[in-house]
C-alpha cells in the first residue's frame, strides 16, 4: 500500500490475545491508512476486529497481547512510543466511546471531567481550561456552557452527554479522532444532530476520524472512504460512494443485501447463512467467508486471498475481477 | 367484520406526575403486524409492558382474543389462559433466558404449564419448536451462555411460541443482533407469520425493520400517538413534523445528517 | 501442554487472580471442613476415653502415648473431650445457620418479589433487629431462659438473619429484573413456581456462600456464651466450655486444654470463612 503523506498508516497489523492459555488471533494482516482530514469508517459485525482495532491504534491492548505489524501516526512507529512521546500522542489521538455514561465519573463534574487533560498534561490553568471547555461546548450546540460545566453526568440526557464527550476529546486540540460506535446508544434523531456537529466540526479542525460502526449505510453517508472488516482482516477498502453499487467484495455486498430496506417492502430478506466468523475461528488456508459465500469456488480454498487493488479500491477476495460488477446489491424488493 | 384480536383504547400510564402513555389506541387484526415506533422515552415499552400485563394501566382496556385484560389476572388459571393469548420476545437476548436452562427444558416447562400433555409428547412438540427456529439437537441442549446473542433470540422465541398465542410481541426482539443475524431473524420471523395465523406486534426504533416486517404503524412520541396508518405510506409519505423528522433521520447513501433547528437541551 | 500450560499459568494468577482453579488453601479448608463433619458425627466412636470420667490425681498432667493431649483441670482426657466436644460445638451453629438462612431468603424473596409495601416493612424490620448486637441478644436470652443451647441459638439466629437477608434481598432484587423472570411471568407461570424454580436457584451460589461465613460467625459466638457459662452447661464436652473451664491452667502455666480447644475453634471458623469468601467469588465470577 503505498500511502504519501497518511496521518495514520497501518501495516499488516496482526494481533493476539491469551485466552485460556493458548494465543488466539484477534487481528490478521490489518492494513489501511487515513490521510489528514479524512473520515474513514470501519465497518463489521461482532467479531470482525473493528474495536479491537481502535485498541490496538490507542496502544489500550490488555497485558500480555502480542502485536506484529506496524501502526504509525504522522511517521512516527505507534508501538514504541513511551512516555511524553506517549503523553503528546494521547493528545493527538482522541477517542469517544459508545456510553458515554460509562467514561464519566457519576460523582464528577462535568468541568472537572472535561479540563482533567488539559490542566494535568498540558499545565493549562484552570480558569484558561474552562474558558476553552465553554468555547467548545457552544461549538457542539451547548450554549450554557458554563452552566454544564456544574453539573454531574446524570443531569445530561445521552445526546447531550455524547456531545460533552466530542468537546472533551477536541480540548487537546487532536488531528485524528477515533470513535467507537459513538452514535449507537442514541435515537435517530439525536444521533442526526451528533453527526451533523461532528461533520461541521471536522471539517472547520480538519480532523482525520476513524469512524466505527456496525451500520454500513451510517458509514457509507458520513465517511469518505469505508474499510470493511470480516473475521479480524480488512477484506474491503472503497469508496462510500461506490460501497453499495459496486462493493468489491462479496461479503460487503451481502452485508449490504441483508438489511431491510426503509424504501421498499420486501417479504423476505438475502439473509447470509451461518454466523459471522472470529479471526480465531476463521481458516487458515482458505478465504474467510468461504462457509458463507454465494459466490464461493474451489480456487476460494487454496490459500488465504491476499488484498488486491481493484477499481481504486482494495479487497481480499481471489474471483474480485470476475465478480466485478455483479455484486450489486439487490435491492429487498 | 371479524373482531381483532388485539385492541386496545385510551391507555394511560402515569408515574407518579409523569404521563408515560396518554390515550393510545390501537387494533390488530388476526394474522396482521403492527408496528410501534418511537425514541427512547415515547412510551412504546410501556405499551407493550401494559399489553403483558407486567405493569398495569392506570386507565383504558386492553382485549386480546374477546376478552378483556385491563385489569391483573385474579387466579393462576386467568394467567395462564392470558399466556396462551399473547406472548412477548424482549430486547436483550442475555438476559431472557435462564443461564441454568437449556433450551429444552426452558420450552418443556412452557409446554407443562399449558398442556396436559405426556412427556413424549411434550418432546415431539420440543423437536418441532426447535426446528422451526432453526436449532439443531446439540444447541437445544446447550446452556445459554454457549450460545450466540442471536441463537439465544430463537430460543426466546421459541419459548414464546410454544404457548401458541395469538399475538407475539416483538419488544426491540432483532435490534441487538448483528446484521446477518438479524436478517435470518426476520425472515424466521416472516416464514412464522406465512405458516401460522399468529399476529405480531413490534415495538421498534429501526423504521427499516418496521416496514420489513409489519402492514400498519403507530408512532408515538411522548406517550401519544402522532401518526398512524399503512407502514408503507407513512413511511414513504409522512405527515407529522415528527415522523418526517425521524424518517430524515435514517442514515442511508447519500445521507447528510442536519441538526435539527430547535433543540431540546436537556 | 508444555509451553502452551507455561503461558496460561501465568496470565491466569496475574490476571484472573483467584477465581481460578483450586488454590491450596481452598483445598485445605474443605478437608477441615470435612474432617470437622466427620468428627461430629463419629467423634464418641474415635474417642479412646469417657470424656465425663474425672481422675482428680491426674489433675493437669501433660501428654503421654496413653492420653495424647494429657488431662484437663478435673483430670479428664482432653482428646476425648475435644472429640466427643466437635458434636455439641458445631450443631449449634449448623442449627443458627439453617434457621438464619432459611428465614433470611424467604424475607427476602417476598420483599424482592412483591417489592412495595412488603418490601419497605420488611426491610425497616431487619433494619430495627439490625440495630442489636447478636452475642448480648444471646447472652440476654440466656439468662432469662437459662443455660443450654435453645436460647443462644434462637437468639443469634434472630440477630444474623438481618445481615443475611440484606444481603441476599439485593441478589434477589438483581435477579428479578431480568427478562426471564418477566417472560415467565408473561406465560402465566405461579410466583411461588417461579421463585423456586428459577429465582432461588440463580442466588444459590450465594445462599451457600452466605451459610459457610455465618457459620463461622456463629461459632465464634456460642464459643463465646459456652465459655461466659450462659450456653452449653458444664459437664458437658463443648469447645467453648473447654476454654472456660480450662482457663486457670493458662494462669497456672499449664495452656495445653484451653489452647486446644481454642485451637478447634479458630480452625474451623477459619476453614469455614475461607470457603465462603471463595464460593462467593466463584458464582460471582461465573455469571
Amino acid at each position: 500500500m503505498t500511502t504519501g503523506g497518511a496521518l495514520l498508516e497501518l501495516d499488516g497489523v496482526t494481533v493476539s490475545l491469551p485466552v485460556e492459555g493458548t494465543m488466539r488471533p484477534v487481528l490478521q494482516d490489518v492494513s489501511f491508512a487515513i490521510r489528514p482530514g479524512e473520515a474513514l469508517g470501519l465497518v463489521g459485525e461482532s467479531g470482525s476486529g473493528k474495536s479491537m482495532t481502535a485498541r490496538t491504534i490507542d496502544r489500550l491492548l490488555p497485558a500480555g497481547a502480542a502485536v506484529a505489524g506496524r501502526v504509525r501516526f504522522d511517521g512516527r512507529d505507534v508501538m514504541t512510543l513511551s512516555g511524553a512521546d506517549l503523553k503528546r500522542f494521547r493528545g493527538e489521538v482522541a477517542m469517544i466511546f459508545q456510553d458515554p455514561r460509562a467514561h464519566t465519573n457519576p460523582v464528577r463534574r462535568i468541568g472537572d471531567f472535561m479540563t482533567e487533560a488539559l490542566r494535568t498534561n498540558s499545565g493549562v490553568g484552570i480558569q484558561e481550561a474552562s474558558r476553552r471547555a465553554v468555547a467548545l461546548l457552544k461549538s457542539v450546540g451547548i450554549e450554557d456552557g458554563e452552566r454544564r460545566l456544574r453539573q454531574y453526568p446524570h443531569e445530561l440526557s445521552g445526546g447531550l452527554l455524547q456531545r460533552v464527550m466530542i468537546a472533551t476529546a477536541l480540548l487537546t486540540q487532536p488531528r485524528l479522532l477515533l470513535a467507537d460506535e459513538p452514535t449507537t446508544a442514541l435515537d435517530v434523531t439525536t444521533q442526526a444532530d451528533v453527526l451533523a456537529i461532528l461533520s461541521d466540526l471536522r471539517s472547520e479542525l480538519r480532523l482525520a476520524m476513524l469512524f466505527i460502526t456496525h451500520n454500513l449505510e451510517l458509514a457509507a453517508a458520513i465517511c469518505d472512504r469505508t474499510v470493511v472488516m470480516y473475521a479480524g482482516q480488512v477484506v474491503e477498502v472503497r469508496e462510500s460512494n461506490k460501497l453499495h453499487d459496486q462493493p468489491l467484495h462479496p461479503y460487503t455486498a451481502a452485508l449490504a443485501a441483508a438489511r431491510p430496506n426503509i424504501d421498499a417492502t420486501s417479504h423476505r430478506l438475502t439473509a447470509i447463512p451461518g454466523r459471522p466468523l472470529s479471526a480465531f475461528e476463521a481458516p487458515q488456508d482458505a478465504c474467510a467467508f468461504t462457509a458463507r459465500c454465494p459466490h464461493v469456488a474451489d480456487i476460494c480454498r487454496r490459500g488465504r486471498p491476499a488484498l488486491v487493488e481493484l477499481d481504486g479500491g482494495l479487497t481480499r477476495c481471489v474471483r474480485a475481477s470476475e465478480l466485478f460488477g455483479k455484486l450489486k446489491v439487490p435491492l429487498n424488493a | 367484520m371479524p373482531e381483532p384480536v388485539l385492541q386496545v383504547e385510551n391507555l394511560r400510564k402515569e408515574y407518579g406526575p409523569l404521563v408515560a402513555v396518554d390515550g393510545v389506541g390501537f387494533t390488530v387484526p388476526e394474522g396482521g403486524s403492527l408496528a410501534i415506533v418511537g425514541e427512547s422515552g415515547s412510551g412504546k415499552t410501556t405499551v407493550a409492558r401494559l399489553i403483558v400485563g407486567l405493569e398495569r394501566a392506570t386507565a383504558g382496556t386492553i382485549r386480546a382474543c374477546g376478552r378483556d385484560r385491563s385489569a391483573p389476572a385474579r387466579s393462576t388459571r386467568e394467567r395462564r389462559l392470558r399466556g396462551r393469548e399473547v406472548q412477548i420476545v424482549f430486547q436483550d437476548p442475555y438476559t431472557s433466558l435462564d443461564p441454568r436452562q437449556t433450551m429444552e427444558d426452558a420450552i418443556d416447562e412452557v409446554l407443562r404449564l399449558h398442556r396436559g400433555w405426556p412427556a413424549d409428547k411434550r418432546k415431539q412438540r420440543v423437536r418441532e419448536l426447535s426446528d422451526l427456529v432453526g436449532m439443531d439437537s446439540r444447541q437445544t441442549r446447550a446452556l445459554p451462555r454457549a450460545l450466540s446473542g442471536g441463537q439465544r433470540q430463537r430460543v426466546a422465541i421459541a419459548r414464546a411460541l410454544a404457548a401458541e398465542p395469538q399475538v407475539l410481541i416483538l419488544d426491540e426482539s432483532v435490534a441487538a443482533l448483528d446484521v446477518s443475524i438479524q436478517a435470518q431473524v426476520l425472515n424466521l420471523l416472516a416464514d412464522i407469520r406465512d405458516e401460522t395465523s399468529i399476529s405480531f406486534v413490534l415495538i421498534s426504533h429501526d423504521l427499516a425493520v418496521v416496514r420489513q416486517l409489519t402492514d400498519e404503524i403507530v408512532v408515538m412520541w411522548r406517550g401519544r400517538v402522532v401518526e398512524r396508518g399503512e407502514t408503507a405510506d407513512v413511511l414513504d409519505h409522512p405527515q407529522n413534523d415528527y415522523t418526517k423528522l425521524l424518517r430524515s433521520s435514517v442514515p442511508r447513501p447519500g445521507w447528510k445528517p442536519k441538526q435539527r433547528v430547535s433543540m431540546a437541551t436537556g | 501442554m508444555s509451553v502452551a500450560a507455561g503461558v496460561s499459568s501465568v496470565t491466569k494468577r496475574s490476571r484472573v487472580g483467584r477465581q481460578r482453579g483450586f488454590s491450596p488453601v481452598l483445598v485445605i479448608s474443605a478437608a477441615v471442613i470435612v474432617a470437622a463433619a466427620l468428627v461430629a458425627t463419629a467423634g464418641p466412636l474415635l474417642a479412646p476415653y469417657d470424656p465425663n470420667l474425672p481422675q482428680l490425681s491426674q489433675y493437669f498432667v501433660g501428654p503421654s502415648p496413653e492420653h495424647l493431649l494429657g488431662f484437663d483441670a478435673s483430670g479428664r482426657d482432653v482428646l476425648s473431650r475435644l472429640l466427643y466436644g466437635a458434636r455439641t460445638s458445631m450443631i449449634g451453629p449448623l442449627a443458627v445457620t439453617l434457621i438464619c438462612m432459611t428465614l433470611g431468603s424467604l424475607l427476602a424473596v417476598t420483599a424482592a418479589w412483591r417489592g412495595g409495601t412488603y418490601d419497605a416493612v420488611i426491610s425497616s424490620g431487619l433494619d430495627i433487629v439490625f440495630a442489636f448486637p447478636g452475642i448480648l441478644l444471646a447472652v440476654l436470652a440466656a439468662a432469662v431462659f437459662g443455660g443450654g443451647l435453645v436460647a443462644p441459638v434462637l437468639a443469634l439466629s434472630v440477630a444474623y438473619t438481618p445481615y443475611v437477608a440484606r444481603v441476599l434481598r439485593g441478589a434477589a432484587l438483581r435477579e428479578r429484573a431480568q427478562q426471564y423472570i418477566a417472560a415467565l411471568e408473561v406465560q402465566g407461570a405461579s410466583s411461588i413456581a417461579i421463585c423456586l424454580r428459577h429465582l432461588i436457584p440463580n442466588m444459590l451460589h450465594l445462599i451457600v456462600a452466605q451459610a459457610t461465613t455465618l457459620f463461622g460467625y456463629a461459632m465464634v459466638d456460642l464459643a463465646a456464651i459456652s465459655f461466659l457459662g450462659l450456653g452449653v452447661q458444664p459437664p458437658a464436652a463443648d469447645w467453648g466450655v473447654m476454654v472456660s473451664e480450662n482457663q486457670q491452667g493458662i494462669i497456672q502455666g499449664y495452656s495445653i486444654p484451653a489452647l486446644a480447644a481454642g485451637l478447634c475453634i479458630v480452625v474451623v471458623v477459619v476453614a469455614f470463612n475461607i470457603l465462603g469468601e471463595r464460593l462467593y467469588e466463584r458464582g460471582e465470577a461465573r455469571r
